[in-house]
C-alpha cells in the first residue's frame, strides 16, 4: 500500500520556472525517507505537493489511492487534518498556548472535544519524551523541545504520514540528533515519516533517500530491505 | 477492490469525512486572535464604543427627559385650563370681566378656579432704582386660592390670605425672587410708590412658568395702593381629568360671555410637552451622528482586520496545514470582526448607560434606558462586526496555505 504516490509530476509556476519536472515517486507505509537536494532543487515544492498544499500542473498524486486532484477544498482540508502532520523548519508553536494546547490544535480540526484534545496532546508529548514540558509555554522550551512539541502536534492525530520540512534546520547539532533519534524511534513504531533536507550528512542516516537537482530526481536508493 | 476503514492489501482508504469547527472552539479561536492583540484590539473596539455610547447616551438622555417631564405631569396633572385675553376684533387689548373667576367655578366638572390680574407697575429692590427697570418680573394680583389651582408650594414664608391680601404684602415666584436676590421673607421691594413686605418665595411651577417670573400682591391691596381695576388678566381652572376636553370647549364662552373669540384658552402642560417634543427633533441629529461615529468604528475594525489577516499569514498557513477548510478560516476571521466589535459594543453599553445616569442625575432626571435600545445597541455593534468582518475574512480564505506558509 503506497501512502503517497506522484506520477510524472511537474509544477510551472508563473513565468514558465519548471519547479518540479516529470517526477514520479512513491512512500510506502512504514518508510522513513529523507528527500535530499540543495536549495532551489524543488524538495520543497515536492513537499507541498505531497501533503496536499499546492496541487500539480501536470501529473497526479495519490494519498492513500486517492487522487487528489479530485477533491474539492473542504474534503482535502481533512485529508491533511487525517492524514498528514506537518512539521516546520520554524516550528509555528503559538507564543501564548503550553506546550500541550499548541499539541492539541492538531486535533482543532476533528471536531473532537477539547477535553479529548488535552488528553491526548498529553499522550502524544510523552511520546516524544516531554511528559514533564506540558503546561511550559514555547518561550521556556529549547529548540529542541520546541520542535518535539511540533512533532507531537503532527502525531497527535496519528497521520498516515508525517512530512518534516527541514526539521533540524533551526537546531544546533546536538539537538539535531535528538530529533533525528526521535524521528527513527517514530519510524521504528511504525510511523511514516519524508525529511526533506538540504543536509547529507542527516539523509545519509536514513534508510532511504531520494535525491534532487533543477527539479528532478536524481538518485532513488530505494526501500532497504 | 472494496472500500474499508482500516487499510489493507488491494484495498482504499475510506477518505475522512469533513468536520464542522465545533462552536466553543470556534468562540475560543475568535476570542484568542483578539485577546492576543489587546492593545490594537482596544484601539479598533474603541471607535465602535463611542458609536454605540452615543446612540445610547442619546437615546437614554431623550428617554430620561421624557420620563422626567411624564413624572412632571404625573405630579402636576394635564387638567389645568389657563384663558387670557388675546386681542379683540378691532385690535384693541381684550379684558375679563371681574366676575369670570366665579363663572367659570360654576361649570360642573370645574375643581378649582383662581385668577391673576396684571398690575401695570414695576417691582424693584429698592425706591433708588429706576422705575422703568422691570428685571423681567411682572407685577400681578392673585386670589387667595391661586396655589391651590396650579399646583404651585411655598418654598419659604406663606401665601397670601384673607389677613395679609389687603396690606402692601408681596409673595415672589422662584424666578423673581433670584433676580431680587431675595433669599427669605421679610425682606422689603419697593412697588410703585412703597414698600412692599415679602411674606413668601414659591417653588418652581411647571405648569405655570409666568408665576415663577411674577410678584404676587392680594387683590384688595392692587387694588388699594397700585391703582388696579381689579379685572382678571389670566383665568386658571383644573377640572375632572376626564372632562378636560369638554370644559376647554365652553371655558372661552364663560370668562367672556361678551366676546368669547378674544379669550385664549391654553392647556400648560401641552406647552410643556411640545417642548420636549422639538427636544425630539434634535434627538434624531444626534442619533445620525452616533449612526455616523459607528460606521466609522466599523471601518476601523475593517482596517484592523485587513492588518490582522497581513501579519498573521503563517499562522493562517499553519490552521490550513492542520486541517482547516478556507471556509473555516473565513469563519474564524468573520468571528474575530464580530468579537472586537461586539466587545466595543459592550463597551459603549457601559459608557452609554454611565453618560445617560450621569446627565440624568446632574440634571435631576429620573433615569430612562429603553431596553430595547441597549440591546439594539450591542445588536448594531455585532452586525457591523460581522458586515466589515466579510472582506478581510474571504481575503484570509482565498490565500493559498503555500502564498501563507511562505515567509514573504
Amino acid at each position: 500500500m503506497n501512502v503517497i504516490e506522484l506520477t510524472s509530476v511537474s509544477k510551472t509556476y508563473r513565468g514558465g520556472v519548471h519547479a518540479v519536472r516529470d517526477v514520479s515517486l512513491r512512500i510506502g507505509a512504514g518508510e522513513l525517507v529523507a528527500i535530499v537536494g540543495p536549495s532551489g532543487s524543488g524538495k520543497s515544492t515536492i513537499l507541498n505537493l505531497m501533503g496536499t498544499l499546492d496541487k500539480p500542473s501536470a501529473g497526479t498524486v495519490h494519498l492513500l489511492g486517492h487522487d487528489i486532484a479530485r477533491l474539492r477544498d473542504r474534503q482535502l482540508s481533512t485529508v491533511r487534518a487525517r492524514w498528514i502532520g506537518f512539521v516546520f523548519q520554524q516550528f509555528f508553536l503559538s507564543a501564548h498556548l503550553s506546550a500541550a494546547e499548541n499539541v492539541a490544535t492538531g486535533l482543532l480540526y476533528h471536531g473532537v472535544t477539547r477535553k479529548r484534545r488535552m488528553e491526548r496532546a498529553a499522550a502524544a508529548l510523552h511520546r516524544v519524551g516531554l511528559g514533564h514540558r506540558l503546561h511550559h509555554r514555547p518561550h521556556a522550551l529549547s529548540g529542541g523541545e520546541k520542535q518535539r512539541v511540533a512533532i507531537a502536534r503532527a502525531l497527535i492525530a496519528n497521520p498516515a504520514i508525517v512530512l518534516a520540512d527541514e526539521p533540524t534546520g533551526a537546531l544546533d547539532s546536538r539537538s539535531s540528533a535528538g530529533v533525528l533519534n526521535l524521528l527513527q524511534q517514530l519510524n521504528s513504531d511504525g510511523v511514516t515519516i519524508a525529511v526533506i533536507t538540504h543536509d547529507r550528512t542527516l539523509a545519509a542516516r536514513l534508510p532511504r533517500r531520494i535525491e534532487f537537482l533543477d527539479g528532478q530526481v536524481t538518485n532513488d536508493t530505494g526501500v532497504s530491505q | 477492490m472494496t472500500i474499508v476503514d482500516k487499510p489493507g492489501e488491494d484495498e482504499l482508504v475510506r477518505l475522512p469525512r469533513p468536520r464542522r469547527l465545533r462552536v466553543a472552539d470556534l468562540i475560543s479561536v475568535g476570542f484568542g486572535g483578539v485577546t492576543g492583540r489587546p492593545g490594537r484590539a482596544i484601539l479598533s473596539a474603541l471607535g465602535i464604543a463611542i458609536g454605540i455610547a452615543a446612540m445610547i447616551a442619546v437615546v437614554g438622555i431623550g428617554a430620561s427627559s421624557q420620563a422626567s417631564l411624564q413624572a412632571t405631569l404625573n405630579a402636576f396633572g394635564t387638567n389645568l385650563l389657563k384663558a387670557s385675553p388675546g386681542q379683540t376684533l378691532f385690535g384693541a387689548n381684550a379684558t375679563i370681566p371681574d366676575n369670570a373667576t366665579d363663572m367659570v367655578r360654576r361649570i360642573g366638572p370645574v375643581r378649582s378656579a383662581s385668577a391673576t390680574g396684571s398690575v401695570n407697575d414695576t417691582v424693584r429692590r429698592t425706591s433708588q432704582v429706576d422705575s422703568e427697570v422691570t428685571n423681567g418680573i411682572a407685577l400681578a394680583a392673585t386670589k387667595d386660592d391661586l396655589l391651590a389651582t396650579i399646583g404651585g408650594t411655598v418654598a419659604n414664608g406663606t401665601f397670601l390670605n384673607a389677613a395679609t391680601d389687603r396690606y402692601p404684602a408681596v409673595v415672589l415666584g422662584s424666578v423673581a425672587a433670584q433676580r431680587l436676590s431675595i433669599d427669605r421673607p421679610g425682606k422689603q421691594v419697593y412697588i410703585g410708590t412703597q414698600y412692599f413686605t415679602v411674606v413668601g418665595i414659591l417653588n418652581p411651577v411647571p405648569l405655570a412658568p409666568e408665576i415663577d417670573r411674577s410678584a404676587l400682591v392680594g387683590w384688595p391691596a392692587a387694588q388699594a395702593y397700585l391703582g388696579f381695576d381689579g379685572n382678571p388678566t389670566t383665568v386658571y381652572e383644573r377640572s375632572d381629568p376626564s372632562e378636560v376636553d369638554a370644559v376647554y370647549g365652553v371655558l372661552a364662552d364663560t370668562v367672556n360671555p361678551q366676546d368669547p373669540g378674544s379669550i385664549q384658552v391654553t392647556r400648560p402642560s401641552d406647552v410643556l410637552a411640545a417642548q420636549f417634543a422639538v427636544n425630539t427633533t434634535f434627538t434624531g441629529l444626534l442619533l445620525g451622528l452616533g449612526a455616523v461615529a459607528l460606521l466609522v468604528g466599523g471601518v476601523g475594525v475593517a482596517n484592523t482586520m485587513v492588518i490582522s489577516v497581513l501579519e498573521r499569514r503563517q499562522e493562517i498557513g499553519l490552521r490550513r496545514a492542520l486541517g482547516a477548510s478556507r471556509g473555516q478560516i473565513r469563519t474564524q476571521f468573520l468571528v474575530e470582526s464580530t468579537v472586537l466589535s461586539g466587545l466595543g459594543g459592550l463597551g459603549g453599553l457601559v459608557l452609554g448607560i454611565a453618560i445617560t445616569t450621569g446627565y440624568a442625575a446632574v440634571r435631576n432626571w429620573p433615569t430612562a434606558l429603553p431596553a430595547g435600545v441597549l440591546a439594539g445597541g450591542v445588536a448594531a455593534s455585532i452586525v457591523v462586526g460581522a458586515v466589515v468582518g466579510i472582506y478581510p475574512a474571504s481575503r484570509a480564505g482565498r490565500l493559498t496555505p503555500v502564498e501563507a506558509l511562505s515567509t514573504a
